[in-house]
């Protein structure tokens, strides 16, 4: 269970990373990626997904 | 190449008075000229002391200074229907243009090239793409390393406000004394068409409940900023239909609370910018309705009127952009600060401006002692120093100034294609011009050929290179003697 970055749609601006609460976030050469062993889709901690939460591009971020 | 900077000698060249900076400083507040309609008596030298270097804050300023933006805080916290992020924050910048993204140390390299090589430099502001108050740890870390480096740089910041309370008291121990406030509404219902979503303590908001929160916060900033006597400037987007009458409200809401200045700026909604706007198909205002508003709000909050909307990057004056000399590939490596230029270059200015101040109120007296009731929209073709120093076809933009007998006050600015391109003159441009001088009397250039002279005169509006190199308001003066009053030359102060 994760979510992924859909890199063609991604404005890179970083908010979805620094709002991560598992630090599954990073930008790797020309994008935002997102680990999926590190990504819990923020069950138990928030109620909504925080990177789907904060990115300005619908259906950017979404489940794997 | 870009547009030439006013050079030292252009600035120190013509009319010389012997007067102390001294006087430029208390000259300042004598005039109308602090802010964009601050009346003398209305502004104390404190507050003088904080915009006289400021471009943004002081009409008076933004002749001599400049400001640069680095685009080092790319996240938000919310969405604007007159934003792509797509392609950049349409708030602070230029649409359609990606501005280079810079991490702190690049943004300290690229100030201190700048510093270097543009002796006008006496801002740095951090605003679009993206919220300075939300990417708070890139702005913070930017600021603390430029203003450990060039200590006399004010710093400047850019907000939508949401995050804005949280960064109050950092902002005040950084010394940041002058913040933007993006405020479209007072009213959520309102706000409710202009935002579809905001990000807020971890979860989106939508609707009349998003609106309202952002709105408390926008206040609650704004009055926490003012307690603390940090300067603010309120920017707000007229969007015709949405918030345009609206903005008569929030003009009071925002004076209530101590906003220093209000900037009321047209909404831009070109299709191909791919904003929500723009492919719904919402307009922008025109000319004429944005200044019909903004003197409906005098008397309000003092308005800012100079505004150039300029890009997330912008480097230079007001109204020119020298951001693409200093893009990262142009950096070098290793950069180290040399205050020399510009220390300089603020020795000449104390000296000009002093002048242009005793230039300004004498001018002044001429117009009021004219004893007519009418007023005059006079059109300046410049490239700064409060001269009438640029040639009419090469002019991109034009001050617009108005006569009247409350004195002469600046209007705005309207942006035109450039009509001369290398020597030819376009003869489609010519007509953009002219259909943007709309309502303009007089056009006031260093100069102009016949043919335009020609065709302008066919739409009504006169030209004249007969003041060039004149400080403005001299020229306005002298004209508007010259054609209301009845004794120009005995007229003074
Ligand atoms: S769903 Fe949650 S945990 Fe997974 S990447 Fe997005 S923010 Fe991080
Ligand atoms: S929030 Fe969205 S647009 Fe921004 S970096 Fe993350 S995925 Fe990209
Ligand atoms: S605050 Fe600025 S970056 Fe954020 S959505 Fe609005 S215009 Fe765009």
């Amino acid at each position: 269970m994760a979510f992924k970055i859909i890199a063609s749609q991604c404005t890179q601006c970083g908010a979805c990373e620094f709002e991560c609460p598992s630090g599954a976030i990073k930008f790797k050469g020309e994008t935002y990626v997102i680990d999926p062993k590190k990504c819990t889709e923020c069950e138990g901690t928030f109620e909504t997904q925080q990177c789907a939460s904060v990115c300005p591009v619908s259906k950017t971020c979404v489940p794997a | 190449m870009s547009a030439p900077m006013i050079s030292l000698q252009g600035l120190s060249g013509t009319t010389v008075f012997d007067q102390s900076p001294a006087r430029a400083k208390s000259g300042g507040c004598a005039s109308s000229s602090c802010g964009s309609s601050a009346k003398p008596h209305e502004m104390d030298s404190a507050v003088w002391e904080k915009i006289k270097d400021h471009p943004c804050f002081s009409e008076e300023a933004h002749h001599y200074f400049a400001r640069m933006h680095v685009a080092v805080a790319p996240a938000c916290n919310i969405q604007c229907n007159y934003c792509n992020r797509k392609y950049d924050c349409a708030n602070e910048s230029r649409p359609g243009v990606v501005s280079e993204r810079l991490t702190p140390d690049q943004a300290l390299r690229k100030a201190i090239e700048v510093a270097n090589q543009v002796p006008q430099l006496s801002v740095l502001g951090i605003a679009g793409p993206g919220d300075a108050c939300y990417d708070w740890k890139n702005t913070k870390a930017t600021f603390e390393r430029v203003a450990k480096e060039i200590a006399d740089i004010k710093l400047c910041i850019s907000t939508n406000g949401l995050a804005l309370p949280d960064r109050v008291a950092e902002l005040a121990e950084m010394n940041v004394d002058h913040v933007t406030i993006t405020i479209n509404m007072v009213d959520p219902r309102i706000g409710a068409e202009i935002y579809p979503w905001i990000f807020y303590e971890n979860r989106r908001y939508t609707g009349v409940e998003a609106a309202t929160i952002l709105h408390e916060r926008q206040m609650s900033g704004l009055e926490m900023l003012t307690a603390r006597g940090i300067l603010t400037k309120i920017n707000s987007v007229m969007i015709p239909g949405v918030n345009d009458e609206h903005l008569i409200e929030v003009n009071k809401w925002v004076k209530e609370r101590g906003a220093f200045l209000h900037n009321v700026m047209p909404l831009i909604s070109d299709p191909a910018h791919g904003t929500h706007y723009g492919l719904s198909g919402q307009r922008g205002p025109k000319a004429m309705e944005l200044k019909a508003l903004q003197d409906r709000l005098e008397g309000g909050a003092k308005l800012m009127r100079h505004c150039r909307q300029c890009r997330a990057d912008a480097v230079g004056l007001l109204g020119e952009d020298r951001g693409k000399e200093f893009t990262l590939d142009r950096l070098p490596d290793k950069v180290t600060y040399d205050a020399s230029k510009r220390e300089t270059y603020r020795a000449v200015v104390a000296r000009e401006r002093g002048d242009r101040m005793a230039a300004k109120s004498e001018a002044l007296g001429m117009v009021k002692t004219a004893g007519s009731g009418k007023s005059l929209l006079v059109a300046v073709a410049t490239k700064g120093g409060g001269r009438i120093n640029e040639h009419f076809g090469h002019a991109k933009e034009f001050q617009i100034y108005e006569a009247s007998p409350k004195g002469i006050g600046f209007v705005g600015h309207r942006k035109v294609e450039q009509y001369c391109l290398g020597g030819r003159a376009e003869d489609k441009s010519l007509d953009g011009v002219i259909s943007t001088l709309e309502g303009v009397d007089i056009v006031l250039c260093a100069r102009i050929g016949n043919s335009p002279e020609d065709r302008l005169k066919e739409s009504g509006i006169r030209a004249t290179d007969a003041y060039g190199y004149d400080y403005i308001e001299t020229a306005i003066g002298a004209l508007y003697a010259a054609e209301f009053g009845s004794e120009p030359l005995a007229a003074t102060a």
